[in-house]
């Protein structure tokens, strides 16, 4: 499997939230209160039995705890790592409720899936060989967590990805304080062990490869292809170098060595969590001034509140209620044109010039649902394909999960959605759980 | 994985976790769920006249933030009618045939031992268990440990029990006695298939210093209740390896007291216990502990390589001996890991105030305490304290002495070391 280079500017970075040695997740582990029906369960997409594994690395089941995390999700190491668990299982821990340190459940899952990872443990196996074959398109963590559950169901897999790298956007995306690039790579060695899963990089579904060869090679398949190109203005400038989408920036942040000492004052439009990621990579990369420009008021960000306030201590500035109407400059970018909205985000006649040799567009994604849209019986919502509880789209054998089914939510639930799918298609290729 | 099969005294069960007798076996619903959720067998709460209770019943020692290390209650035996009691045993062993159901019994008379066997032996059951062991209330009224405390009685009531019954009798013992040995031999001299151990301890858990009066309280009053959970573990594990290791004592245990996980009840294996039986940790956690003690065992013994459970039963017996055995030239010294340390110089007080003024400050900023090693006991007083797993370790001295115990000093001359830490 293609592993990242070693030269990538994102190994600049480490762990904002650092790894528990023994002491700190034994600690940790003895104060969680073992709670019946658990909050913080039904606050994690995938179920995971928390308080479960949390008692056995208190009683030194560590292995027993790692198979409790990874036989209700697969991607537990990496969802360890990047899962918004504030807003997650640790948000609805019933300590928050007593006012008291709620417990660090992101940290003590990690603790236990990165022993199993060093430890090599492998708790599962490939079922039966049912005969039959499941494509699926896009190698990101829903068609991962997917292709697993179906190796354990016995159907051969293939995953189509057109990158060079698995993983999608764990590999691509999340930002490297919270997991890099070789961490992704492991999972996904980690992932594939169970055997059986065939591999096809740089197949692009659609381009490479048509739908009705896929349907007649395959007798069941899960869409798995996430979100599309990142979203531009649609004005002036845009195409000077020097302006980026803001996902395509990370990814060659993630996977390239950039150079940056060019760059004095950089902007990231937009107010989401991939801004905010900008931002503090930026930052982190030692980019002297960075700006963050947004439509609406900083409450009303939809970026996490707890990300944005790490983002300001760094240094972050902002600008709020602006819009770029033009990105000017001799050949490369040197200035936006920022034009101020009022509160209902309409134009207010004035306008700034904003000094920027980088500039990053995170106004959100395009949807690849739409390439699903001419096919018989697929629903397509604003570029969303819609599915049932189990991932089935009205077209017989088609499934969907993770961003391309949800609109963009996060790895734990295209996880979750994977499984999901996973079991839905067994289902219907006749198999008896359900 | 391997075999977790357990044979107690002819009592078979898929494994060896066994509710002990107490309010989690106190019906059959309840040991239907703990069946399902994968305890191997139960022993129901006592049978007997039924009784009736007070409120309240519990007390607990707390601990440095941690509750109920200690666990103490002043229930009696069920107070549910024999008919409802003898018909949802029949029940379970009806829907569950491979797990182990054992009726626990305390009566008085002969008579009614004879009767309220007969009706146990009619639902199925896979075993009785004779409650000697109850140290409050019933003991009030002659039962109980009272029974316990009485080798003869002991004796002649399970022999009573032997001649009524056709399935494997174990007698449960009380933990409030000098010596456990005279009361595990006349259990087997009674005939008995195996005996189960302790039952709880005489205690005041705790005073309510704003009324003056014990906890746990009943109106105005209290009285002494029996203690159980985490914090008596070592009195059982003692009394357990105890019996094992007696030449004379050959049948089999089913250790209780205080088990908490898988790792306690692979201690009690270790020390001769062939089951294991649980009833304060699945007050306070649920059934669902079970979970982790099955899997936790099946993976100790693969990564040991043990291939069935039975294997490790009295594997600890042989390493435990009489103080006049021990090797008196085995000398150790703590060591610290001046990587780990914190600085927090617990180790220092612990040595100066509670052990032999050996552990010193480090006279540099470091904070890395200093271990005077010629003069270090190696006591552990300073690894028990340190707050950070394995920095301090107690490292063997290879000081050229033979081994050599105080019998063997005594009897055969045998060199000993020179004295540490002793001026
Ligand atoms: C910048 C950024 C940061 C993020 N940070 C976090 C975070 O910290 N925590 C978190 O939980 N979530 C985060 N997310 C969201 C999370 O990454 C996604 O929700 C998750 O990766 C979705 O998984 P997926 O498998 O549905 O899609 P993706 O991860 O997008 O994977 C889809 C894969 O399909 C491939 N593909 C697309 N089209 C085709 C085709 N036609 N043929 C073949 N292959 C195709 C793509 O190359 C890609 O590899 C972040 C997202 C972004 C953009
Ligand atoms: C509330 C309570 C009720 C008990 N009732 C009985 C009983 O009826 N019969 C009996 O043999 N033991 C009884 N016991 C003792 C337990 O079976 C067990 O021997 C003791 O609690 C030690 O085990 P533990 O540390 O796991 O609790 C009772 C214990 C408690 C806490
Ligand atoms: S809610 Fe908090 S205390 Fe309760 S089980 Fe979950 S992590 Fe533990
Ligand atoms: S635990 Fe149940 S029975 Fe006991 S006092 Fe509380 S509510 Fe009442
Ligand atoms: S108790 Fe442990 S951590 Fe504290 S000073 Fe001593 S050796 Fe260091």
């Amino acid at each position: 499997m293609s592993r990242p280079p070693e030269q990538r500017s994102e190994t600049r970075f480490s762990d904002f939230k650092h790894a528990y040695n023994e002491a700190q997740a034994l600690a940790e582990a003895n104060r969680c209160l073992y709670c019946e029906d658990a909050p913080c369960i039904q606050a994690c997409p995938t179920s995971i039995d928390i308080p479960e594994f949390i008692r056995k690395i208190a009683t030194g089941n560590l292995k027993g705890s790692a198979r409790t995390i990874f036989s209700s999700n697969i991607l537990g190491m990496s969802c360890a790592r990047v899962c918004p668990v504030e807003t997650l299982c640790v948000g609805d821990c019933v300590f928050n409720a007593m006012e008291a340190p709620p417990i660090q459940i992101g940290k003590l899952q990690r603790y236990s899936t990165d022993i199993a990872f060093d430890k090599e443990w492998r708790f599962f196996e490939a079922g039966p060989d049912s005969g039959q074959s499941v494509g699926l398109i896009g190698g990101g963590p829903a068609s991962l967590a997917a292709a697993h559950e179906l190796r354990r169901l016995g159907h051969a897999c293939t995953i189509y990805e057109k990158r060079s790298v698995l993983g999608g956007l764990n590999s691509t995306g999340v930002a490297p304080y919270k997991m890099k690039a070789d961490r992704a790579a492991d999972e996904v060695e980690w992932v594939l062990a169970i055997g059986g899963i065939d591999v096809q990089l740089g197949v692009e579904i659609g381009k490479d490869v048509s739908w009705a060869d896929l349907e007649s090679e395959h007798d069941a398949l899960f869409f798995g292809a996430g979100l599309g190109p990142d979203r531009f203005l649609k004005v002036d400038g845009e195409d000077l170098s020097g302006v980026f989408g803001a996902v395509d920036w990370i990814e060659a942040m993630k996977l390239q060595d950039l150079d940056l000492a060019s760059v004095r004052s950089a902007v990231v439009v937009g107010g989401g969590n991939t801004a905010v990621d900008a931002v503090r990579e930026l930052l982190g990369l030692g980019v002297p001034k960075v700006t963050m420009v947004y439509r609406g008021d900083e409450a009303k960000m939809s970026g996490y509140q707890h990300e944005w306030r790490e983002a300001k201590v760094e240094g972050a500035l902002s600008i709020w209620r602006g819009v770029p109407t033009a990105f000017t400059g001799s050949g490369k970018l040197e200035s936006i044109t920022v034009a101020a909205l009022n509160a209902d985000k309409k134009p207010t006649g004035e306008a700034s010039a904003l000094p920027a040799d980088l500039a990053l567009l995170a106004i959100g994604q395009g949807k690849l649902g739409d390439m699903l849209g001419s096919l018989d019986g697929v629903t397509v919502e604003w570029g969303r394909v819609v599915t049932a509880e189990d991932g089935a789209t009205g077209r017989p054998g088609l499934y969907a999960g993770g961003d391309a089914a949800n609109g963009g939510k996060e790895v734990v639930n295209a996880a979750a959605e994977g499984m999901r799918a996973a079991r839905g298609i067994d289902a219907y290729l006749g198999g008896d759980r359900g | 994985m391997a075999d977790l099969t357990t044979n107690c005294g002819g009592i078979i069960s898929p494994n060896p976790f066994w509710l002990a007798s107490a309010p989690p076996a106190n019906s059959g619903k309840q040991v239907m769920r703990a069946f399902d959720a994968g305890w191997g067998g139960a022993v129901w709460k006592t049978l007997g006249q039924p009784i009736q209770n007070v409120s309240s019943r519990f007390g607990a020692t707390n601990y440095g933030g941690t509750a109920a290390i200690g666990f103490n209650n002043i229930e009696l035996i069920t107070d549910r009618p024999l008919d409802v009691n003898f018909a949802e045993i029949a029940e379970v062993k009806r829907l569950y045939p491979k797990h182990a159901v054992i009726v626990s019994l305390m009566v008085e008379t002969r008579q009614e031992w004879q009767d309220i066997i007969k009706r146990s032996i009619d639902t199925g059951a896979d075993g009785l268990e004779l409650n000697f062991g109850c140290p409050h209330g019933m003991c009030e009224r002659g039962m109980g440990s009272a029974v316990g405390q009485e080798p003869r009685v002991n004796e002649e009531i399970t022999s009573w029990a032997k001649e009524y019954s056709s399935i494997p009798v174990l007698v449960k013992l009380t933990p409030n006695v000098g010596d456990i040995l005279p009361h595990g031999h006349a259990a087997q001299r009674g005939g008995a298939d195996g005996v189960s151990l302790i039952n709880t301890i005489k205690s005041i858990i705790s005073v309510d210093i704003d009324r003056f009066v014990p906890n746990p309280r009943v109106g105005s009053m209290s009285t002494n209740g029996g203690y159980c959970g985490a914090a008596v573990k070592p009195i059982a594990l003692h009394m357990c390896g105890q019996l094992a290791r007696d030449p004379g004592f050959n049948i089999p245990i089913s250790g209780i007291g205080g088990v908490t996980n898988w790792r306690d009840a692979v201690e009690f294996m270790l020390l001769g216990a062939s089951s294991v039986q649980v009833c304060t940790e699945v007050m306070l956690k649920g059934y669902r502990i079970v979970e982790d003690m099955i899997e936790g065992l099946n993976e100790y013994l693969d990564e040991k390589g043990f291939a069935s459970a039975s294997e490790i039963v009295g594997k600890a017996i042989p390493g435990y001996s009489e103080w006049g055995n021990l090797d008196l030239n085995y000398e150790t010294v703590a060591k610290i890991d001046s990587e780990s340390c914190i600085g927090c110089y617990k180790c220092v007080v612990a040595c100066h105030d509670g052990a032999h003024q050996c552990i010193h400050p480090n006279p540099d900023d470091a904070r890395v305490p200093i271990v005077d090693e010629d003069e270090c006991v190696g006591c552990n007083l300073c690894q028990i304290v340190c707050p950070v797993p394995d920095c301090i370790s107690l490292v063997e001295v290879a000081n050229g002495f033979a081994p050599a115990s105080w019998n063997e000093h005594l009897n055969e001359g045998a060199v000993l070391r020179p004295k540490k830490g002793s001026h």
